[in-house]
């Protein structure tokens, strides 16, 4: 396997959609090429870290403001 | 046509629908329930779709509105979060092209074609890299990071990867073929990591940056 194969199959191995046939395939180029190894580990933490930090956050004074003037407008048939 | 029986006989019903039958019979309050459920989702998408935060108000005040008017032609076969949220990126959309007056915005925007051009940073990062800046200092290189992809690329990762939608739902809800979204994804990823590796990778010692004599 190339890199250029590893990197076409990044996201599948992932989102954990690669057979095991595959993902035998994937890990053995692992073992052999550090880049892909990086590569992998640090898209992975990528992912999570945009997962696990609000970085748009909704103050709950604004939220509750927003919410207030959805639910008036609701109430009035909008 | 789905029967009555056909929808109860599904094994799992959503908690949604529902909340989505009280709302069409007239039931206000559990609008206000679903609104409550999902307004930060709608807030953070429009602010990852216009980048302006009184545009992200707007868009969440209307998004919420017209899924409000329109609930008689929400059909059942779709969740109602990717049925909202197909709302909150086409307002978020409209919104845009108001600013631009007149300039096209499409979410195909800036997207190059050619293969194979994402360039790699090898270096690895340090562990748990995020922990030597604050939490702001942290949101802020998040904030710039993803701002700086291409509108196609940032909606598709947003959807996919920070709000959970499954890549068929993203395809759906942004009129995209699957193998759009696939491909949108791995470069949006791909970008990411590349950008963010600027800040995350392991700094080098003073042995292996050769001060030491």
């Amino acid at each position: 396997m190339t890199c250029t194969e590893f990197l076409a199959l990044l996201d599948d191995l992932i989102d954990d959609s690669v057979s095991a046939e595959t993902r035998a395939e994937l890990e053995q180029h692992m073992r052999g090429c550090e880049h892909c190894e990086v590569t992998l580990n640090t898209t992975r933490k990528t992912i999570e870290i945009y997962r696990s930090h609000e970085i748009y956050d909704l103050p709950p004074n604004l939220r509750e403001r927003l919410h207030a003037a959805i639910m008036a407008r609701c109430k009035k048939g909008c | 046509m789905a029967t009555i029986q056909s929808i109860a006989g599904e094994n799992e019903q959503h908690p949604d629908v529902a909340l989505v039958a009280r709302v069409r019979a007239g039931d206000v309050s559990a609008y206000d329930t679903l609104v409550r459920k999902y307004d930060r989702q709608v807030f953070r998408i429009a602010q990852h779709i216009t980048q302006n935060r009184e545009d992200a108000e707007d868009v969440m005040q209307d998004a919420f509105l017209k899924a409000y008017e329109k609930l008689d032609q929400f059909q059942g076969n779709s969740k109602f979060y990717t049925w909202l949220v197909r709302i909150a990126v086409n307002e978020s959309l409209m919104r845009l092209r108001k600013r631009r007056t007149g300039k096209m915005v499409s979410i195909d925007e800036d997207i190059e074609t050619e293969e194979g051009s994402v360039p790699r940073d090898l270096a690895d990062w340090a562990p748990d890299p995020e922990q030597n800046y604050s939490q702001s200092e942290l949101a802020e290189i998040l904030r710039k990071t993803i701002q700086g992809l291409p509108q196609g690329f940032r909606i598709v990762f947003v959807l996919r990867d920070v709000e959970g939608l499954s890549t068929e739902e993203t395809a759906e809800t942004l009129g995209l073929s699957i193998p759009a979204v696939k491909s949108r994804l791995l470069r949006a990823r791909l970008q990411l990591r590349e950008r963010l590796s600027r800040y995350f990778r392991r700094k080098k010692g003073p042995k292996e940056m050769g001060v030491e004599k």
